[in-house]
């Protein structure tokens, strides 16, 4: 027996994987350089969440076209995946369709011929998100950030979906054993067999080659993920458990500040103490986030899921007005950022060292931070509970209090409020006086 | 008018021995804005008419420190905040009602933390409370039929997640409620929350208040009705900008209750 293409295939599967897992682990270490939060309450909330709105779509179907095709896509996928397995078992084993001989007849045609019917609806449901992208224009994937690699990325997994599809048909279509197998679940290839002919050896050539090119394609698409923003699909999952379960409106107050507020407050503080020994060496907290490792696990787990579709974009006030902040943009450049810092990190033996750039200024400028009218609708409209929110407030608190640059009109607002505890330069003694007026 | 308003504070009642059933916060903007103190007034009115025990801290309230958190200033609204719950503590608040969501938000969720625990509820809800428990009885009113839209102000609805207590408030007056195509969930922010509202916007082709009141028009109403007075400002000066403000005004729900009620 000749064993080259069992072991060609081995090698081709442990590359494969073991690249998929050298990239998720460099995915575990950038999101473990946000700042730790606890977040291990609530467990059967958020197992819940994750059920509804990541493996049940329910944010997704909000927009009821792109909802309805990007469940096709997504339970096809998932489903015809299982497919890889028998994939996977003939590779290493030699076997041919394996589920044929130890599966009942009925049961196997059954599978294939539902996966055969998920890959053609896939297929349609990915051309037509191809349109949507292509011919239709959709608005919000036009946006100033949607230009050169995200606008491609899109289209490049289209693409892939439409070839992986076509190679799992066309394998079906050309295998002679399994057309004449009589197991009823040639649904569709049926209908694509007559285009090859009925040459044995033509047809077994083309066979092999779409059955390589197949499971070659989805080792592939594995690992084009950690580059894409079609990580989502593994990430939408923690992302969704995670997610704030708090009112929308409550954002966390910051327990440094807490510390120092209590402190000043307290009247029995001596202000002109030293600060305890052990404070003496430790760098004094930095309030808000300039860059992204000052910005929580959260945060970043959220930029890597980010699916860049855009729709909290396409609600976000400011940006409907024309102005700079896109809260798909901060998502965006928060990642960007993440992904130089790693790399940073990769070529320096582990340790970081300074690159002279920010999150801040050089990837998000304060004109974008300063649009926000916090109003929660980007939070609100994200398929998988992203909160680009949170980040944008992080960074206005490292602008306010690190450097205190808020706009002039925003500045005089505030010491408003500290003189005589109104926005308004008007006297805290006059606060009732509309009683009588 | 003003000799009608019975506006207790928290010392005077205090002094007398009493304790109010709740604590009217009445907020910056009803303190001081001259548009929003009619807000003030005509809850207020509400309040009398329904004989509720209330009364205010007056001159010892101060601002929630909402703003200058959103404004990115934690630590000036965290100093804001303490004082505050200080005062609220001292006197045993337990029940606090405001007509402003931003305060309502920021008591709400963001006081708990630093120790202020109080049940805090917006006045579309706490008039609607009014309605249901027979406390204050809706007759007649001249609303009867008016095509009313109600903007949802954010830190009411998404913030908070009502949207029932303004609709069913206004429910009452049995006008024609009328949705805009955003709304609830998804409704136009009125472009003042974030501290929007002292700012001068940033470069753009349009002010948000003017998208929104754009969104408003298209249900073509005879009154905007909003439940904060940040929105009051962006929404009437929207509709002047839309030159509409002889046909179309902007009312808060409070505004709308007390007037159909001749208060
Ligand atoms: S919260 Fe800020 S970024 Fe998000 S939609 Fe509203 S204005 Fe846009
Ligand atoms: S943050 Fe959410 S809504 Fe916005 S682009 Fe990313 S996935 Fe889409």
């Amino acid at each position: 027996m000749n064993y080259l293409p069992n072991i060609i295939f081995a090698i081709i599967l442990v590359v494969g994987i073991g690249y998929f897992v050298k990239n998720v682990k460099k995915l575990f270490r950038n999101i473990k350089l946000g700042k730790a939060k606890d977040i291990s309450d609530n467990k059967s909330q958020r197992w819940k969440n994750m059920a509804m709105i990541a493996l049940g779509q329910s944010k997704m179907v909000k927009r009821p076209v792109s909802g309805f095709f990007h469940i096709i896509v997504y339970v096809g996928f998932i489903i015809i995946n299982i497919e890889v397995l028998e994939i996977i078992i003939d590779g290493l084993f030699g076997t041919h369709r394996i589920g044929l001989s130890v599966l009942p007849k009925s049961l196997y045609g059954f599978l294939i011929g539902a996966f055969e019917i998920l890959a053609a609806l896939v297929f349609v449901a990915v051309t037509v998100f191809w349109i949507r992208r292509n011919i239709i224009k959709i608005k919000r994937f036009f946006n100033a950030e949607m230009k050169g690699w995200p606008k491609n990325d899109g289209n490049i997994i289209l693409y892939f979906e439409m070839v992986l599809m076509t190679l799992f048909l066309v394998m079906n279509a050309t295998d002679l054993a399994f057309q004449n197998a009589g197991t009823g679940g040639n649904v569709i290839s049926q209908f694509i067999s007559p285009i090859f002919g009925d040459n044995p050896e033509t047809l077994n050539i083309i066979e092999r080659s779409a059955w390589w090119l197949h499971i070659i394609g989805i080792l592939v698409f594995l690992n084009y993920l950690y580059f894409s923003k079609h990580l989502h699909i593994l990430l939408a999952f923690p992302n969704t458990y995670y997610a704030k379960l708090t009112p929308k409106g409550q954002f966390p107050n910051n327990e440094a500040v807490t510390k120092e507020v209590k402190l000043m407050m307290d009247p029995d503080a001596d202000p002109y103490a030293a600060p305890p020994e052990s404070d003496a060496d430790e760098t004094p907290e930095k309030f808000g986030a300039s860059d992204v490792q000052d910005l929580s696990w959260l945060n970043l787990l959220n930029a890597y899921s980010c699916t860049e579709c855009g729709r909290c974009t396409s609600e976000c006030p400011a940006n409907l007005t024309g102005k700079k902040l896109s809260p798909r943009k901060i998502m965006m450049d928060t990642r960007d950022r993440l992904e130089e810092v790693g790399k940073n990190i990769d070529a320096n033996k582990g340790t970081f060292v300074d690159d002279g750039k920010q999150l801040l200024n050089d990837y998000i400028t304060p004109e974008e931070l300063w649009a926000c009218t916090s109003c929660n609708a980007c939070v609100e409209a994200c398929p998988i509970s992203i909160d680009p929110l949170n980040i944008i407030m992080e960074m206005r608190n490292y602008l306010v209090m690190e450097q205190s640059a808020a706009p002039m009109e925003l500045n005089s607002m505030m010491t408003n409020i500290e003189n005589n505890g109104a926005p308004w330069p008007y006297n805290q003694q006059d606060r009732l006086n509309w009683k009588n007026e | 008018m003003s000799e009608q308003l019975t506006v207790p504070t928290m010392a005077e009642l205090m002094a007398e021995g009493k304790e109010p059933d709740i604590l009217f916060w009445v907020g910056s903007a009803g303190s001081y804005d001259d548009r929003a103190k009619k807000i003030t007034k005509a809850f207020v009115k509400i309040l009398n008419k329904a004989n509720v025990n209330f009364a205010v801290l007056g001159t010892e309230e101060s601002a929630t420190g909402d703003l200058a958190k959103r404004a990115g200033n934690e630590f000036l609204f965290q100093m804001q905040a303490v004082m505050n719950i200080e005062v609220l503590n001292a006197y045993n608040i337990k029940r606090i009602v405001t007509c402003d969501p931003h305060s309502f938000n920021c008591l709400k969720n963001e006081y708990p933390g630093l120790g202020g625990n109080y049940e805090v509820l917006h006045h579309t809800q706490f008039i609607k409370e009014l309605i249901t428990s027979g406390k204050l009885d809706i007759k007649n009113s001249d609303y009867n039929g008016k095509r009313i839209t109600f903007h949802d102000p954010c830190y009411l609805g998404r913030a908070n997640s009502e949207y029932n207590a303004p609709r069913d408030v206004l429910n009452t007056l049995n006008a024609t409620l009328l949705e805009m195509k955003r709304s609830k969930s998804t409704a136009l922010c009125c472009g003042a929350g974030g501290a929007q509202m002292f700012k001068e916007p940033e470069k753009g082709d349009k002010d948000i208040n003017e998208l929104r009141t754009e969104d408003a028009l298209k249900t073509n109403p005879e009154i905007i009705a909003t439940g904060c007075p940040y929105c009051m400002t962006m929404m009437s000066d929207g509709v002047k900008v839309k030159e509409k403000e002889n046909e179309i005004k902007v009312m808060d729900v409070a505004e709308l209750i007390a007037s159909s009620q001749g208060l």
